[in-house]
């Protein structure tokens, strides 16, 4: 019998993705007994023609990561989806925008001012800005334009599921590819559309080992501020912490190391919008009924946007809806 | 004129392209190699607290964070004026160097070696990771998925993440080390010194006990003599996580040595127009175009350059593969004589590769690293910043200004790949002018000859970083120019 077709993509990405996969170390193997890998830019050759001659849906799975920065992004992402059974959204840029995401506080040309024009570093009179289309002496030369605004991959295609995470983490990732082969090798049923995968329906505080109290905040401080409590809950000690926002997978591993969860895994079971249910439980924790003085912790807050909205921005309800 | 475009080639973040023009009479006319992809993290890093921007700028690269995570954590703590605790010193430089001891090996095996362990012309099939485990045993190939997982650990307890480390901030770092933490290092260390001296051997064995493979290592491809640049520590020796910038001329005379803070007075970027990716060169002689000399202010940054510029390594083991390779390169042992050619890299890097895991060993070992006190809150703040580090690929500068809250006014990142942009552009040409003749046909061969310019100056660019077979797709479309027909289509399959 022939093997089950996995494709491994990466659209607008850091490459973090990739290597979460092979920091299953040798777990790898099994990957690739099971699989015929048919498409991982980063691990084989491959060609964009050799997808666009499959026969539809002849890819069983598909792990897509990174943000829809691009056309060509969107025209792989298009492919794709025609050729697989079930598309993946690796990971947060493809699940919500990620990072690159938090381009959509700017626009297009902003970008293109400070990098071209503004920069410290750039070579005193330049004039020169990148063009789409190019004339040189010897002929024309072409590069691809950039989207003025960020998008997830479910915002340009149907997708199947959601593996959270920047990037997923490699225990998550060995627990999913196991099921994976567990549900193909013997008939078992797919778990519903629009599951996330390599995750809990829990959050993040759910997983964290840190004492909680009852939360009542004066003030926020920032995280260096000062040498804080090990086993104390980080908002107990003023520290804005996205867990109660985030959903539980990653084992904690930013608190655990004494810094804040930043929300990589997305907001939790039944919750649209991540920004929102952070904003919903920092305020059942402003320990005052005085509208100033609830003002004044407020205003204490560092960066809110940039904070509760860390990886979800480009898919929150806040998204920009121009191109 | 005819033009030759070869795309995609894929990379780190996205595509690059490149484009051939051909006179009629088969010579080379121009080549332009093109970058059309721009994230904007300098953008959108603005307004954010500086202390986020370690955990932010991670994702400029899942294969090197750890490079932007500790190059940001030192502006973040310069933009506080803030020493911080020698413990937490000692733990980032730590991570750092466990850092390099994976990412030098998976380059020497699964991306760049490949051309040497298995041969520059081994059939396309075996020139991969897995032509290299036939070649030294299915054991050596175990031992590098084990090296490879002893780095991720180091930097998962000292980082608290393998991929994206969080824990370095303005100050110092948020996590302490436990003595069983230490225990688990300190074991990892010695496992990392005993894969050196195993890599070492293999080099041995195989590269350097064949002559083609040592003339092909002394040959003029792709050289080219620019200045180099790298961070050296106060005795002019190899510094991954601290130091100053010294740049030294295609004659071995030292051209500058700069604290982070003055880069903008020796480095600009250069502009063109057909690629999103700018041009370092050094200010102070200035941009001259595409071409090589000590008028010329083109310069690599590489591990290459990092030998160059320094007086020798700073553990035992790896000074005397220092020495020996400048001994075989150049018969000078001192490493005062510049090497320049380029395929000297992937031997630089196994130099580095053991000065690293020594630098793992050691530094486990010393007992301030378990010290409670590893984090200095500011208490003043300076409002700009300049932090560098050696990424694997080349220097990595971050410099941050910010208002007098610490929340971000100005980014600018001159990034380790993007200082070597115009010496690969320069090597893609010099590889082209030998392989672009008059009525021949466009082989393999020539396409592996121009991904061997890439793979040996910066394997983050031809996405290699990334590939565990070690080969780029390449696309060579021969066009005619008048007609825009497609006249030939070469193409490489794994």
């Amino acid at each position: 019998m022939a093997k089950p077709k996995l494709a491994i993509y990466w659209a607008a990405s850091c490459g973090g993705c990739d290597i979460a996969i092979l920091d299953i170390e040798a777990k790898i193997l099994d990957v690739a007994e099971f699989f015929d890998v048919i498409f991982w830019p980063c691990a084989m050759d491959f060609k964009y023609d050799d997808v666009r001659a499959m026969a539809d849906k002849s890819i069983t799975l598909t792990l897509f990561n990174g943000a829809i920065r691009n056309s060509e992004n969107y025209e792989i992402a298009r492919l794709l989806r025609e050729k697989s059974v079930v598309l993946c959204a690796f990971g947060s840029c493809a699940a919500e925008g990620g990072i690159p995401g938090l381009a959509n506080f700017h626009t297009k040309s902003s970008i293109y001012d400070y990098v071209f024009k503004q920069s410290p570093s750039l070579e005193p009179g330049n004039g020169t800005i990148p063009q789409s289309e190019v004339q040189v002496p010897e002929g024309r030369l072409t590069i691809p334009v950039m989207w003025n605004t960020v998008r997830s991959l479910s915002q340009v295609v149907d997708i199947d599921y959601i593996i959270p995470g920047c990037p997923p983490q490699s225990d998550q990732i060995a627990v999913v590819v196991a099921a994976v082969i567990d549900i193909l090798a013997n008939g078992k049923p797919l778990p519903p559309k629009g599951t996330v995968l390599g995750a809990t329906d829990k959050t993040c505080c759910d997983e964290c080992p840190r004492q909680r109290n009852v939360k009542k905040i004066k003030s926020f401080i920032r995280p260096f501020e000062k040498v804080t409590d090990t086993e104390l809950c980080l908002m107990e000690q003023g520290i804005v912490c996205m867990g109660p926002a985030t959903r539980a997978g990653c084992g904690a591993k930013c608190v655990n190391a004494g810094v804040p969860c930043r929300g990589c895994y997305g907001a939790p079971l039944n919750v649209r919008d991540q920004g929102a249910k952070m904003a919903s439980a920092l305020a059942s924790v402003i320990d005052s009924a005085d509208p100033d003085e609830i003002e004044r912790i407020i205003d204490t807050l560092p960066d809110p946007l940039g904070t509760f909205y860390r990886f979800s921005l480009a898919d929150s309800m806040l998204r920009r809806t121009q191109a | 004129m005819k033009q030759v475009v070869i795309d995609p080639i894929t990379r780190l973040e996205g595509h690059g392209k490149i484009h051939l023009f051909v006179n009629d009479d088969g010579s080379l006319a121009n080549c332009y190699f093109q970058i059309p992809e721009l994230r904007g993290f300098e953008k959108f890093c603005q307004g954010r607290p500086v202390e986020e921007l370690p955990r932010i700028t991670t994702r400029i690269c899942g294969v090197c964070p750890d490079a932007h995570h500790l190059a940001s954590a030192k502006a973040a703590d310069a933009v506080y004026g803030v020493t911080i605790p020698r413990a937490a010193f000692k733990l980032r430089e730590l991570q750092y160097n466990a850092f390099f001891a994976g990412d030098h090996t998976t380059h020497f095996y699964a991306l760049g070696g490949p051309d040497f362990v298995c041969g520059p012309d081994a059939p396309k099939a075996e020139r991969n990771i897995l032509g290299v485990i036939a070649k030294v045993g299915l054991d050596a190939g175990r031992k590098v998925i084990a090296q490879r997982a002893r780095g991720q650990r180091v930097i998962e307890i000292i980082g608290g993440k393998k991929v994206h480390p969080v824990t370095a901030l303005p100050g110092g770092m948020s996590k302490r080390i436990s003595k069983d933490e230490q225990a688990e290092m300190i074991i990892i260390g010695d496992e990392m010194v005993e894969f050196a001296k195993f890599t070492i051997q293999v080099f041995n064995d195989i590269v350097l006990a064949n002559k083609a493979y040592v003339d092909l290592i002394l040959s003029d491809m792709y050289a080219h003599k620019t200045y180099n640049m790298g961070l050296v520590d106060e005795n002019n020796k190899v510094n991954f996580y601290d130091g100053k910038v010294r740049v030294v001329g295609p004659d071995g005379q030292e051209h500058a040595k700069y604290a982070p803070k003055d880069y903008l007075d020796y480095i600009a970027e250069h502009v063109e127009p057909y690629t999103y990716l700018k041009y370092p060169f050094l200010k102070k002689i200035g941009w001259k175009g595409f071409v090589d000399g000590v008028e010329s202010g083109v310069y690599k940054a590489s591990p290459l350059s990092r030998l160059n510029v320094s007086d020798g390594m700073a553990t035992p083991l790896a000074q005397a593969e220092y020495e020996r390779f400048y001994e075989t390169l150049t018969g000078d042992r001192s490493g005062h004589t510049m090497v320049h050619s380029t395929l000297a890299t992937h031997w630089a890097r196994i130099v580095e590769l053991v000065f690293a895991c020594e630098s793992v060993a050691r530094q486990a070992r010393d007992e301030e690293i378990i010290s409670d006190h590893v984090l200095e809150p500011p208490t003043s703040i300076v409002g700009e910043g300049v932090g560098i580090v050696e990424a694997p690929r080349g220097t990595l500068t971050h410099h941050y200004k910010t208002d007098q809250k610490g929340f971000v006014t100005e980014v600018n990142l001159i990034v380790g790949t993007t200082n070597n942009n115009a010496p690969i552009s320069m090597s893609i040409k010099k590889a082209a002018e030998g392989l672009v003749k008059k009525g021949e046909e466009i082989t393999d061969g020539v396409l592996n000859r121009i991904e061997m310019a890439f793979r040996a100056y910066d394997p983050c660019f031809g996405c290699a970083t990334h590939s565990i077979v070690g080969e780029m797709p390449l696309e060579v479309y021969l066009h005619d120019a008048v007609s825009g027909e497609v006249i030939q289509v070469a193409r490489r399959d794994c």
